[in-house]
């Protein structure tokens, strides 16, 4: 055969495919919707980890340590020590914040600012703000540095919050096996969907099928619309469920920049990327084109014509 | 171009529909096969389109031995066959052009040679203007036609009819079994079971004779040569 010949009956299976399709609107829909909201669901979870995952990402970044200096350490001798901590392995950045500068700060956001006029003298010590650098920046290495500075005898106190960055990243660790068990308990959904109505399908036209054989249709010739009606569901349905996140994120954009807001970060949601749309839809397809591939198998097989 | 030798047919429920049956068709012959309804004219048909599988004996269609042909072989070998039936098998949903272009359209052919077979064929058959027309709207005179036209659509070398004249009256039928002579002549060959004697005797056609599943007339050819030429 031709590669134009080729080219054309593939054609017309797909175009056949379509227009049955379009002349049962109502079924068309139906499935659709049912294989649509089958992949939503993984896809809107695997959507979440991946943006939970930028978002404590960031943080992650914005976790540094407040190295409390003693109150009787002169604020030459923290900005010799802020030298020497920058030098330290795993440090990106060293701050200086001075007692006074401190005190500023405290009572511009506190609210106390009067009380703490009250006060005969300035209460707060001098304090080197140390950011880790990214790689450092995991549960056990932040632990480690901490163990340094705290060694250093004219630190008081090493304030550091790992425990949180360690527990979400064993929750991130569940959520990502929740994605997987997820996309496969509904991928087979989506198999078992397609398959079953494909399955009512050539049983539908059990008498076309018998005649296509009769004048010598092959088993591929006969499978190839049923392939290309799986396909056009998966595809759709996949799109249906690009279009229920797109409008899941639409809505939950300004909520959720909000909360991160309060949190102090400018983080936002974002919908699905372009890899990650590319194998929404491949996905879908692939589902599509299995799910009618064994449907087709079994039960192409049991229809021969009986003349 | 057809040959069986001491075939015999068992269906799965022990009925023997032929027994040790042997006969010889020439290219461009045209065969009655004749006998009462249950004679096993219809498996002798559906053997040679391979439709069904002897339990002895060996069927051989243009030389070759269809008996060990595999699976994935058979919709090519049917292309080489034209069926017509007493029911048509037309599909009732498909305009008429696309019931005729079902066997080249299942053979790959090309867009334009497809539309212009499906013409010629309808032309035949007397059916031109008739392409966007559904099954039922025609007569069952035309739609038995319409069978016919697909049968001859992919010009295949044998033709095999199952009773195509069961549901016409004398004229009609007379009328096909006209357009197979005029198959036969042009090198086709043409094989149809019938039980309407009075249009057989109207043809110079050779007969073959089934009852209860035996041959009784019209049947092995010592000199297949000359039957070819008859």
């Amino acid at each position: 055969m031709t590669p134009v010949a080729l080219v054309t009956r593939h054609t017309q299976a797909l175009l056949g495919a379509l227009g049955r399709l379009a002349r049962a609107p109502l079924a068309t829909v139906l499935t659709l919707l049912v294989i649509g909201l089958a992949l939503a669901l993984p896809a809107a979870l695997g959507m979440l980890v991946r943006n939970a995952e930028s978002a404590t990402g960031r943080l992650g970044r914005a976790v540094d340590m407040s190295v409390y200096l003693r109150s009787s350490v002169p604020i030459e001798r923290a900005r010799q020590l802020a030298i020497e901590a920058r030098a330290v392995h795993g440090v990106a950045r060293v701050q200086v914040i001075s007692a006074a500068a401190g005190l500023r700060q405290f009572r511009k956001y506190s609210g106390f600012g009067a009380a703490l006029d009250a006060l005969p003298s300035n209460p707060l010590p001098n304090v080197l703000r140390v950011v880790p650098q990214p790689r450092s920046s995991g549960a056990v290495a932040l632990e480690q540095l901490q163990r340094t500075f705290a060694r250093w005898p004219e630190v008081s106190m090493v304030q550091l919050d790992a425990q949180w960055v360690m527990r979400f990243d064993a929750m991130l660790a569940v959520l990502h096996r929740l994605v997987s068990i997820a996309a496969i308990l509904f991928g087979a959904g989506v198999l078992a969907v397609i398959g079953n109505t494909i399955r009512l399908e050539i049983l539908n036209r059990r008498a076309e099928i018998e005649v296509t054989k009769l004048v010598g249709g092959s088993n591929a010739f006969v499978r190839r619309p049923f392939l290309y009606t799986g396909m056009i569901y998966g595809l759709g349905g996949a799109l249906l469920a690009w279009l229920v996140l797109e409008g899941a994120v639409l809505d939950l954009r300004a909520p959720v920049a909000h909360l991160a807001q309060l949190y102090g970060s400018a983080f936002t949601l974002s919908g699905l990327q372009g890899r990650e749309l590319a194998a929404l839809l491949g996905g879908g397809i692939v589902l599509g084109w299995l799910g009618a591939w064994i449907s087709a198998h079994r039960h192409l097989r049991g229809i021969e014509p009986r003349a | 171009m057809i040959q069986f030798e001491r075939v015999s047919k068992r269906y799965p429920n022990g009925r023997e529909a032929l027994s040790n049956v042997g006969f010889f068709v020439g290219r461009g012959e045209l065969v009655f096969i004749t006998g009462r309804s249950g004679a096993g004219k219809s498996t002798l048909l559906k053997l040679i389109a391979l439709l069904e599988r002897p339990s002895r004996g060996t069927v051989s269609v243009n030389g070759h031995s269809i008996g060990a042909l595999q699976a994935r072989h058979i919709p090519a070998f049917r292309r080489q066959i034209g069926m017509v039936f007493q029911d048509h098998k037309l599909l009732a949903d498909r305009p008429v052009f696309d019931n005729v272009a079902l066997p080249l359209v299942v053979a790959g052919a090309p867009l334009k040679e497809i539309d212009k077979r499906v013409r010629a064929a309808l032309d035949q058959v007397g059916l031109l203007g008739k392409e966007r027309m559904l099954p039922v709207e025609l007569s069952v005179g035309e739609q038995q036609r319409v069978g016919i036209a697909r049968a001859i659509v992919g010009k295949p070398p044998i033709i095999v009819a199952d009773e195509p004249t069961g549901n016409l009256d004398p004229d009609l039928a007379l009328e096909v079994m006209r357009l197979f002579k005029r198959f036969s002549e042009v090198g086709v060959t043409v094989l149809v079971a019938t039980h309407d004697l009075h249009v057989v005797r109207e043809f110079v056609g050779r007969e073959i004779t089934l009852a209860n599943g035996q041959l009784t007339a019209g049947g092995v050819d010592p000199l297949p040569s000359l039957v070819a030429s008859r």
